[in-house]
């Protein structure tokens, strides 16, 4: 079967509607799935189409075959085996392999060039930024990964002295390297690993002093640098559907990576430096303490939810950590069941990557309605009984909004501060992320809660229950 | 150009309740590589491109099912109950 190009074209082309619909449906729960499905739908029909347009004799058919088995198998069992609350080390490894492929598909698209020397310095180019960008996301990607699961790598920024000048000094290898790609393009086989090589470290480097709160800013641009490189790609093999798919991409990650820093009030190369923490000023922990900590148990939180009857719950990094968004369900329908309103209030950080609360709480069949938005919740506080903190440092200090030297200062926070009475689920009092004691703790309407968030909640249904 | 532009318009409107889906969804889609992937692998212009070829079917394969898979399996949670 042989398929003219404009049949081709035509194909590629209804390939990269389907996918800018794929991303347009994901805009609304009700018709994510839809969107999602045609998103496959578009990829099946451009790999369909390649294979028939490539024309593979058979051993080509067969490493074809082989490839796509070996990869669904794996793609299909990490997918299938994920558990929900692993979600953000999911997504950053599949970033990384995004940017690995591309290496790789650029690195073969160079070793097929025959005549080398004549080889356009726009080739080159495109060439040298699928390596580079990919690079950069393979490694950078394994890091986030590594930092989220926790193999050995700490969450905690690793910084050291002439880390900068290491990455400027990296960086101008780099670009040194390509320019001589450029400029002598029969040396490209070497030139171009070389590039891949330093664009590895570099990538590992760059990551390495991004701290486990900053994550979802560093899995955002990751995304998106699989996209870019994706594209890059799509210009060493002329391609306009890896060009389009991989633009989109791009813009995406850009997009998710502008509004994660927004919500912390940060630059970009604030969190890419690791610099949150540098600022030690402010009042002491034990001068915000000393004396105003209340801690409670699950008896007085159970008569405080007996009176209530608007709830909110703020949920936190230590939520996933402790696995507690069954009991947190639990909670809220026996709640519910007497007639409290319970909602919960989401900071766009909270987690370790861009809506990692909302798919905690989707995953225990909590409705999507109660699920609010920080700017939708905010006004309601005022009118909140009881507001529970689970987990939850940063993203609920006053500071943000009363010390302009804090280094969180400015950032927009969940004002539950401003809720009737406060419980604050936490194992202790240390500080979060951003390193500074936590004035809310210290108000005379915070009740502290000194434990893991399961326990804690676990104890909380048997009071109500008992009540 | 236009692909970008495209993407700005649309993801703006992608609430946050979605951004998780979002990032593996458009993952998904950056395993278009596999296009170029599956072009050198059925061309075998050498030992060292072929097998090049392959580990890229591997990886983008991988990023295709599994960035598709775990999105719906994500998505499915989100669906209106009653």
């Amino acid at each position: 079967m042989t398929l003219s190009p404009s049949y081709v074209n035509l194909a590629y082309l209804v390939a990269s509607v389907l996918f800018i619909v794929c991303l347009m449906r994901l805009s609304h729960p009700r018709t994510a799935v839809s969107g999602n499905l045609l998103g496959s739908l578009g990829m099946l029909i451009a790999i369909v189409v390649t294979i028939l347009v490539v024309k593979p004799d058979r051993a080509g058919l067969a490493i074809i075959a082989g490839g796509l088995v070996v990869g669904a198998a794996i793609g299909a069992t990490l997918a299938l085996k994920v558990h929900m609350t692993a979600m953000p080390q999911m997504v950053a490894l599949l970033n990384g392999f995004g940017g690995l492929a591309s290496v790789l598909v650029a690195g073969a698209a160079l070793h097929e060039i025959t005549d080398l020397a004549g080889m356009g310095a726009q080739l080159s180019i495109s060439i040298i930024a699928s390596g580079l960008i990919g690079g950069v996301t393979f490694w950078g990607s394994l890091v986030a990964f590594d930092k989220l699961q926790g193999f050995w790598l700490p969450e905690k920024p690793i910084l050291f002295k002439g880390q900068q000048p290491l990455n400027v000094v990296l960086a101008g290898i780099v670009l040194a390297i390509a320019v001589w790609m450029v400029v002598n393009p029969g040396d490209s086989y070497a030139t171009y690993w070389a590039i891949v090589a330093v664009a590895s470290i570099l990538g590992f480097l760059l990551t390495i002093p991004i701290g486990g709160a900053d994550m979802p800013v560093a899995i955002a641009l990751l995304n998106s640098y699989s996209g870019l490189a994706g594209a890059a790609t799509g210009f060493v093999l002329n391609n306009n559907i890896l060009i389009i798919a991989g633009s989109l991409v791009g813009a995406s990650g850009i997009i998710l990576t502008t509004i994660m820093c927004k919500a912390m009030n940060r630059s970009l190369m604030n969190v890419l430096l690791g610099k949150i923490g540098e600022v030690g000023t402010g009042p002491s922990a034990d001068s915000i303490y000393a004396g105003k900590i209340k801690s409670t148990t699950g008896e007085e939180v159970a008569m405080l939810l007996d009176s209530a009857r608007r709830v909110v719950i703020v949920p936190g990094y230590g939520l996933a950590v402790s696995q507690a968004q069954h009991a947190v369900r639990d909670l809220t329908t026996l709640l519910e069941q007497r007639g409290i309103t319970v909602e919960f209030a989401i900071h766009p950080v909270a987690g370790r990557m861009p809506g990692h609360m909302n798919i905690l709480l989707a995953e225990v069949n909590i409705d999507y309605d109660k699920l609010k938005e920080m700017d939708e919740i905010n006004p309601s506080f005022e009118q909140t009984d009881v507001a529970i903190v689970i987990g939850a440092n940063d993203v609920v200090n006053p500071l943000a909004r009363t010390d302009p030297q804090s280094p969180i200062a400015g950032m927009p926070i969940l004002d539950v501060d401003k809720a009737r009475t406060v419980i604050v689920v936490k194992r202790s009092l240390s500080p979060g992320f951003a390193g500074i004691p936590n004035p809310l703790f210290a108000l005379d309407n915070t009740l502290m809660y000194f434990a893991d968030a399961k326990k804690a909640l676990l104890e909380m249904i048997a009071a109500v229950k008992a009540a | 150009m236009l692909a970008i532009f495209v993407g700005f318009y649309v993801i703006t409107k992608v609430p946050p309740l979605l951004h998780t889906p979002l990032m593996s969804g458009s993952n998904a889609l950056s395993g278009i590589t596999i296009v170029g992937a599956l072009v050198s692998a059925g061309t075998q212009h050498s030992t060292l491109t072929t097998w090049l070829a392959f580990a890229a079917v591997v990886f983008a394969t991988i990023n295709v099912v599994g960035g598709f898979l775990v999105t719906h399996r994500m998505l499915e949670k989100f669906k209106k109950r009653n």
